[in-house]
């Protein structure tokens, strides 16, 4: 029977979403492609925003939209194994129906604060996985934007999510420089070892630019002191939050910090709005 | 006003189960909750506070949200449908009517909950004045008169006579359907009662208890204070505060798996639980204090922030009552606020 009779269908039902493709990033991450079962995709989304995925009986878990909105095809999500959603994900094949809701949360500034200006991105294992969608959109859009420099490190070469897009795809693009950082030095490997916060410090980048930044908390906190070393004020950068999340809509309460709600009024965050919530995270 | 003889409320209870369902403070195996209300349930009118609070009609304890079926990669989704049936909560005191305003205020206002929406525009609240508030009782605190609440309906017992006082519209068109199982009746009685009930208010225990020093804006001034250690160190965090609380409105959404079909249900949940906040890399709030903390800032700073300085306290004393420590947030109130 339909449902659409009396009342609307309330935001915490999933819509059905069908994975049509899967790729093995690094040994713990996998990025998934997905569409709506009629081909499309489920819903517009901006950079920065996340989705809830479901497999029924499993649970339900937010993740951050790693495809660019210029890509109209389809979602992709880049998810790390480290519990029982993630885990179950990894086992499915393609052709698995999935539960997508979504979209959640506050984007990037992409269309106003951003636009014109030089870009950097420093981001930290999985923590690529949101920048990768504003990343893509810039380069889509490129004239709306300056110099685009993206910082990425992870633990070893191996653990490098997208290593093949950065390197086959974003390099050509017109004025980008990618700086790659691994924590150890690794047979194989010529680029720079070290990490993120420490080859941020070396490559001395000027003022002149919005840094963006996503990782482990840790990696964040490191950097954002660097940045204000390097004489970044606060409203030049711009970070996400990630704390449990269950609702997505601001009210089961679990991402509450402060008066804020890291579901709806984040996941980014201007750095100076930071200093108006707690430090709980 | 109309009224009606206590003797007979059976009978007015029995025209409005005829209208729809009618929920009421009814005593179950010694505890009196919220019940769908029949002819053999033992409506208990004189019980100030149930157990659990009215919220349960409106938000309830667990609900299923949808039903999931799969078959190899297939999934099939079945969205549980929004109630879409008309019926009363009658007995209803005049802080957990409040609490209403304060759950709509979260379920409404912004990203609309549907199932909480749906039951708000089909329910009929029923008030019901409180002629002896308890010891426990501090709702004058937060501006709210136990001796007229507010309601789509009014009732009042004075003696051995309920006394009826349709307020909205939804009150009065319910009314109109009760035929003439109610009399007509003058306010004079029940005038009396409420300077009666007023004089008992200006006496209670707690009726000093105030918000002053809270509100929005003072995230920072309280957040750090170290007051919060020792006023949680005996919280063995069972959550009792939470769920007996008409204003918390945290849940979790669960999978339960039938053997036919995979329940999607929510349910309370409490942010005095360890794993409330649990993630992969870690606990945000690891010891039981953060989370204490968090219940009584979210209450007192951080929903006046977002609500336009309303705090998320009705004053219903339920936990003030039935914490096992004897912790409550009167107690940190004065703790923090110094008075
Ligand atoms: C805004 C946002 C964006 C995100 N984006 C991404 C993304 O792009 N990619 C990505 O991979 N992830 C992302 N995440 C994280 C993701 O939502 C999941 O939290 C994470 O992937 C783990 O999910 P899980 O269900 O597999 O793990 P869970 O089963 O929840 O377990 C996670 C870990 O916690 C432990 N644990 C769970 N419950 C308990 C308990 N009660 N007691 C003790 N230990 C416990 C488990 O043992 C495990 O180690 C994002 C999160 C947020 C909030
Ligand atoms: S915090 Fe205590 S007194 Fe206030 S509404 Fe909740 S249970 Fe009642
Ligand atoms: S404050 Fe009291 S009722 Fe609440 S969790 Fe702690 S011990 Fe339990
Ligand atoms: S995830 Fe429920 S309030 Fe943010």
């Amino acid at each position: 029977m339909c449902n659409c009779a009396n009342g609307n269908i309330d935001k915490l039902i999933p819509q059905l979403a069908v994975i049509t493709d899967i790729r093995t990033d690094t040994p713990d991450v996998k990025t998934f492609r997905v569409v709506g079962v009629d081909g499309k995709i489920n819903f517009d989304h901006k950079p920065g925003q996340c989705a809830m995925l479901t497999l029924p009986g499993i649970g339900e878990a937010m993740f951050s939209i790693t495809s660019s909105p210029t890509n109209t095809e389809y979602k992709e999500f880049s998810i790390k194994r480290c519990g029982t959603l993630t885990d179950a994900l990894h086992s499915v094949e393609v052709g698995q129906q999935i539960g997508i809701r979504g979209p959640y949360g506050k984007p990037f500034p992409v269309d106003t604060e951003f636009k014109g200006k030089n870009l950097l991105f420093i981001g930290g294992g999985i923590g690529i996985a949101p920048l990768r969608s504003v990343i893509n959109y810039a380069r889509d859009n490129r004239d709306d934007y300056g110099k685009i420099d993206v910082l990425y490190g992870s633990r070893s070469k191996e653990d490098l999510v997208d290593y093949e897009e950065m390197t086959n795809e974003w390099v050509k693009s017109r004025d980008f420089d990618l700086h790659l950082t691994i924590d150890r030095e690794q047979e194989g490997w010529d680029g720079h070892v070290g990490f993120v916060p420490n080859y941020l410090k070396e490559l001395k980048f000027d003022t002149n630019r919005i840094a963006i930044i996503c990782g482990p908390p840790i990696m964040i906190k490191f950097c954002l002191a660097a940045l204000i070393e390097m004489g970044f004020d606060k409203t030049q950068v711009y970070t996400t939050l990630e704390l449990k999340m269950k609702c997505g809509i601001g009210k089961c309460g679990r991402c509450n910090i402060g008066s804020k709600y890291v579901c709806k009024d984040g996941p980014v965050f201007r750095c100076d709005e930071l200093d108006e919530i707690p430090n709980e995270y | 006003m109309q009224k009606i003889k206590l003797e007979n409320i059976n009978e007015l209870l029995q025209s409005m189960a005829q209208i729809g369902k009618v929920y009421a403070p009814i005593e179950k195996a010694g505890q009196v909750n919220y019940y769908e209300w029949n002819k053999d349930a033992k409506l208990r009118l004189d019980v100030l506070n149930t157990v659990k609070s009215a919220k349960d009609v409106f938000f309830p304890q667990t609900e299923d949200l949808a039903s999931f079926k799969t078959e190899g990669k297939e999934i099939s989704i079945q969205a549980e449908k929004p109630l879409d049936e008309d019926f009363a909560v009658f007995g209803v005191r005049a802080c957990d009517v409040k609490s209403f305003d304060i759950l709509d205020k979260v379920f409404i206002e912004e990203n609309t909950d549907e199932f909480y929406k749906a039951r708000r525009e089909h329910g009929v609240v029923i008030s019901h004045a409180c002629n002896e508030p308890e010891e426990t009782c501090f709702c004058t605190t937060f501006g709210i008169d136990a001796s007229a609440p507010k309601g789509d309906i009014e009732t009042y017992t004075v003696g051995d006579t309920l006394y009826w006082l349709p307020v909205t519209d939804k009150g009065k068109e319910y009314s109109a359907k009760l035929g003439n199982i109610l009399e007509e009746a003058d306010e004079s009685q029940v005038n009396k009662q409420k300077e009666t009930i007023k004089a008992i208010m200006d006496k209670l225990p707690l009726k000093d208890v105030t918000t002053q020093a809270f509100g929005a804006g003072k995230t920072m001034e309280y957040f750090d204070r170290p007051e919060w250690k020792e006023l949680s160190e005996a919280c063995i965090g069972c959550g009792t505060c939470t769920y007996v609380c008409p204003t918390c409105q945290c849940y979790d959404i669960r999978d339960y798996d039938t053997g036919k079909s995979i329940e999607r249900f929510r349910c309370w949940d409490s942010c005095m639980y360890s794993d409330f906040t649990m993630m992969a890399h870690g606990n945000p709030r690891k010891t039981q204090t953060e989370r204490f903390r968090q219940r009584f800032m979210h209450k007192l700073v951080y929903f006046p922030d977002n609500n336009n300085g309303e705090f998320s306290c009705v004053g219903c004393g339920r936990c003030v009552a039935k914490c096992p420590i004897s912790m409550n947030i009167v107690k940190v109130m004065k703790a923090l606020g110094g008075k």
